[in-house]
């Protein structure tokens, strides 16, 4: 454990390329995914978490469900769709980073969904009234929601981005752990776990977890509450 | 906020998706150096062979290969629905059937190394003893001394299967666990157990320091470890690159290839060894 922690400090140190390599395709790929399924995923959340429609039930369901499908299995039935012999073959994306953001974004977007749909859920229902009365139109109503969700959308961004950025599966089975081009952290923590290198896996870990811990800090200056008194509607 | 807002929110933001995927994309644009995918097995992988091998490679032809490390069966999957253009495997019967198949061509024996069967310094099954491998692997079956098995389709699981019905042995028992692990996990495990385990000498070397497992049985053509490449054949799959891999075969084969096979070494030690010229390459 002391030579892990000794490794991870060395390599930091000496800036090791192969090392800051992975740091950047694993950066690349899940804060891309993040912030697709961030995009994609809120509007939905909104939707579901603050109107009654019909299919409201099942979309939750999924999207809870969703939450528990193993990185593996997602990498599976990507890799079915995006294989050569498979549907989505011709476009030549299997084994490359858009595969694997591709399969991260599947991996989140459930989460955005389940998750941030019960923080929009808990807002004073009167929201949408409101605004509208004060003349906002749609596009200005969702974004004061999320102005008024901004603590828990931010928790459930990084939530999101944790989950991401330490998945294995997918960028295993659809990435292929080529390196220089689809070499993520973990894919590389677990090769070197294979060759035995543990302390060279431990240390790569320890800079995983120092990445999570910096986006956690950044994030929280931004869930910091403003200083204002009435609700900023428009 | 009505259905209108969110189609159209979701469809901005799949063009910008798409737009951030083709932009790091990573697919080489035809007009720049080409680029072949191997499909190999683990153990090659983490020899380090190939990270002297194939930049040798790339100097001399200009083509770069990415490297896909997985195991024997995984590659031979991968490869049959046309995700990579040549492979390297040990694994001479699966080989064979790939070939025989129409999936592969051109396929040519590279190296070979040789598998050992490690346990315990104390050796309770008394391996020592054993004159041919399928003899070891009875005395371990009959004395149920724990064996850890790959259990995942790599070619040394392959092997060790062959060795099992070689012995007329159906290993089956507590004392027989298969752990669907890389090699040096699995070696990790028989190392803490105490059991026993088949490895490649390879991957052997490299842990040796960090385990108290010896070799308890080796040498002998029952633990022969060849090393086969081949290409992906382009009439089942269009796409691949079948000349460049045949640049790749042929440069594995040549002179140079052989060179630097021969003169890889792990801790002083030899890893491979080239396929003998005179030898038939089927």
């Amino acid at each position: 454990m002391i030579e892990a922690l000794h490794k991870a400090g060395h390599l930091l140190w000496t800036l090791d390329a192969s090392l800051f390599e992975c740091v950047w395709v694993s950066l690349l790929c899940s804060l891309t995914a993040t912030a697709a399924a961030v995009a994609i995923g809120t509007p939905i959340a909104v939707l579901v978490g603050r109107k009654q429609f019909r299919g409201r039930g099942v979309l939750l369901v999924v999207a809870h469900t969703g939450m528990a499908v193993p990185t593996v299995v997602i990498g599976l039935l990507l890799y079915s769709l995006l294989s050569r012999s498979g549907p989505l073959g011709s476009l030549d994306v299997l084994y490359s980073r858009s595969a694997i953001i591709l399969g991260e974004l599947i991996l989140g977007l459930p989460i955005i969904v389940a998750l941030f749909s019960s923080t929009t859920a808990a807002l004073d229902p009167k929201l949408e009234i409101t605004a509208q009365t004060l003349g906002a139109g749609p596009l200005r109503t969702f974004w004061t929601i999320l102005r008024q969700a901004k603590a828990g959308l931010i928790s459930v961004t990084m939530s999101t981005f944790g989950r991401l950025c330490s998945e294995l599966g997918i960028a295993m089975m659809i990435g292929g752990n080529i390196m220089h081009h689809t070499r993520t952290m973990t894919t590389a923590i677990a090769m070197e776990t294979s060759g035995g290198q543990f302390a060279l896996a431990l240390a790569i870990g320890f800079v995983l977890l120092l990445i999570a811990l910096g986006v956690n800090m950044i994030a929280q200056v931004f869930r910091l509450p403003t200083k204002k008194s009435a609700p900023d509607v428009l | 906020m009505t259905p209108r807002t969110i189609a159209i929110h979701c469809a901005v933001s799949c063009i910008l998706l798409s737009l951030t995927m083709a932009g790091c994309g990573d697919q080489s644009p035809p007009t720049t150096a080409p680029t072949i995918r191997l499909a190999t097995t683990t153990s090659t992988q983490n020899s380090g062979l190939l990270d002297v091998l194939l930049p040798a490679f790339t100097q001399k032809t200009g083509i770069n290969v990415q490297v896909l490390p997985m195991g024997t069966g995984k590659a031979l999957a991968i490869a049959r629905e046309g995700n990579c253009d040549v492979l390297m495997v040990h694994a001479p019967e699966a080989e064979a059937q790939f070939v025989s198949q129409g999936w592969g061509v051109n396929h040519q024996k590279i190296m070979y190394n040789d598998f050992v069967i490690l346990g315990p310094p104390s050796d309770p099954a008394q391996l020592r003893q054993a004159k041919t491998a399928a003899e070891a692997m009875t005395k371990i079956a009959a004395t149920k001394n724990i064996f850890i098995s790959r259990g995942d389709n790599s070619g040394t699981h392959i092997k060790e299967l062959a060795l099992w019905a070689e012995a007329k042995v159906e290993p089956t028992g507590s004392w027989y666990r298969p752990v669907g692990m890389p090699m040096g996990n699995t070696l990790s495990m028989a190392n803490q157990v105490q059991g026993y385990v088949l490895a490649d000498r390879g991957t052997y070397l490299k842990f040796s320091k960090k385990i108290d497992m010896v070799v308890l049985f080796e040498s002998g053509p029952a633990l022969h470890n060849p090393y086969g490449i081949m290409a992906v054949n382009p009439a089942k799959h269009p796409h691949v690159k079948y000349h460049e891999a045949l640049a790749l075969i042929a440069f594995l084969t040549s002179e140079q290839g052989r060179k630097i096979i021969s003169e890889y070494r792990v801790s002083d030690q030899i890893l491979f060894h080239p396929w003998p010229e005179f030898a038939e390459s089927q």
